[in-house]
C-alpha cells in the first residue's frame, strides 16, 4: 500500500501546538528543531513543512 | 522473378529506409535500446512489404488480398500496446517519470509511423507499376516529405513564451515568480534550493495554448524533457528536491522549480521551448461553437 499525503512526524518547541495522534518530537531549541527535522526527513522520506516558527510536520507525499 | 518483382522490392526498399529514418535517438533517449530497434526495423519491414503488395494485388483483381491490410492494423496496434507497457514498467524507476501522457504520445507515434511507412512504400510501388522507377523516385521521395511532416508534431516554443525567473522564499514558501511551489521548512534545504534551483515561467501565447499547458501530462513531460537534458539534483528518498511545476491559477501561466546538475539557464529555456505538445493533452477551447465567432 502506498500513503498519499499523511503527517508521519510533527516536530514542535511547543507541545501544546502539535495535533494529538501525531508522533511528537519535542525539542528546545530552534536549531535541534533543524537538525531532528531534517534527520527525519532523510529518515521518513518526507518533506519536512514549516506552519509556524516553532512546528514544522514531516509529511509524506 | 515476375513483372512485380522490382517494384515490390523497390516499395519494401524505400520504406524500410523510410523507417530506418523515422528513428530519432535524442536528448528524449529513445529509442536507445538495440534489441528495440531490432523489434522495430522488423517490424518497419513487414509494413514496407505490406505496403508494397498492395498494387499488385490489384493489378492481379485479387481484391480480398487488401484485407490483409486490417491484419497489419492490429499488429501495429500491437506495438502501440507494447510499447506503453514497456515504457510504463520502465516509468518508476526513473527520477524524474515521463508520466502517462507522454508515454501513450510516443506509443502512439510508433504506431503511426508504421502506417506512414505502409504509405511511402504503397505510392513508390503504385508510382513505379503505373509509370516508371523515375517516377518512383519521385514519388517516394514526395511520400517522404509527407511522412515527415506527420512525423513531427509541435513544440511548447510555438504556443508559449519562455523566461527565466527568480526562486525565492517568503517564509517557508518556496516561490517561482509569483508562483507558489511548495513549502520547505528546513532553513539548510532552503539555502540547498537557493543555491542549486532555476525556475521558470511559461507564458501561454493563447487562451488554447493556457489549456494545453496546464495539462497534467504536458506538465510532467516538460519536467522530464528537463531532468533528462540537464540532470538533476535528487536522489530517491529526498522528495523534497523533486523538480515541481505548478500553474498560476489567475493567468495560466505555468511556474517551472527544478534542480539541475547542470545550472545552464539558456540550455534549460532551449530545452523547454523544444518540449513536444502531446497530442492527447492539445485542446482548443477557442473552437467552442456556442461562443460565437467573435470571441477567443
Amino acid at each position: 500500500m502506498t500513503l498519499e499525503k499523511l503527517i508521519l512526524a510533527a516536530v514542535t518547541l511547543s507541545v501544546s501546538k502539535v495535533p494529538v495522534g501525531a508522533n511528537v518530537f519535542v525539542c528546545e531549541t530552534k536549531d535541534e528543531m533543524d537538525q531532528v527535522a531534517a534527520d527525519l526527513e532523510a529518515i521518513l522520506d518526507g518533506i519536512a513543512h514549516k506552519l509556524s516558527n516553532d512546528v514544522y510536520i514531516i509529511v509524506k507525499h | 522473378m515476375n513483372e512485380y518483382t522490382f517494384s515490390i522490392l523497390f516499395g519494401v526498399t524505400v520504406g524500410t529506409l523510410a523507417r530506418i529514418y523515422m528513428f530519432r535517438t535524442d536528448y528524449r533517449q529513445y529509442p536507445t535500446y538495440p534489441h528495440g530497434m531490432i523489434i522495430h526495423l522488423a517490424l518497419g519491414f513487414i509494413a514496407a512489404s505490406l505496403g508494397a503488395l498492395v498494387v499488385p494485388s490489384i493489378m492481379e483483381e485479387e481484391f480480398t488480398a487488401v484485407t490483409f491490410l486490417t491484419l497489419a492494423a492490429s499488429q501495429f496496434r500491437e506495438v502501440r500496446n507494447m510499447e506503453r507497457k514497456t515504457l510504463t514498467e520502465m516509468d518508476s524507476l526513473e527520477l524524474v517519470p515521463r508520466g502517462a501522457s507522454y508515454i501513450e504520445g510516443i506509443a502512439v507515434t510508433f504506431e503511426g509511423r508504421n502506417y506512414l511507412v505502409i504509405f511511402i512504400s504503397f505510392v513508390s510501388s503504385l508510382a513505379y507499376l503505373s509509370i516508371n522507377i523515375w517516377a518512383a523516385c519521385v514519388a517516394a521521395f514526395l511520400a517522404f516529405l509527407v511522412a515527415k511532416k506527420y512525423m513531427t508534431g509541435s513544440r511548447l516554443g510555438k504556443i508559449s513564451d519562455v523566461e527565466q525567473a527568480t526562486v525565492s522564499f517568503d517564509g517557508a514558501g518556496l516561490y517561482v515568480d509569483n508562483i507558489y511551489i511548495m513549502n520547505i521548512g528546513i532553513p539548510v534545504r532552503q539555502k540547498e534550493i537557493l543555491e542549486h534551483g532555476l525556475g521558470f515561467v511559461i507564458k501561454p501565447k493563447n487562451f488554447d495554448a493556457r489549456s494545453t499547458i496546464g495539462n497534467l501530462g504536458q506538465r510532467q513531460a516538460i519536467l522530464h524533457d528537463l531532468a533528462i537534458s540537464l540532470g538533476v539534483y535528487r536522489d530517491s528518498g529526498t522528495p523534497a528536491l523533486v523538480p515541481l511545476i505548478k500553474r498560476d491559477l489567475d493567468d495560466g501561466r505555468i511556474g517551472i522549480f527544478i534542480l539541475p546538475q547542470n545550472k545552464s539557464a539558456d540550455l534549460a529555456m532551449k530545452v523547454i521551448s523544444q518540449v513536444p505538445t502531446l497530442e492527447n493533452a492539445i485542446r482548443m477551447p477557442t473552437e467552442t461553437k456556442e461562443k460565437g465567432s467573435g470571441q477567443s
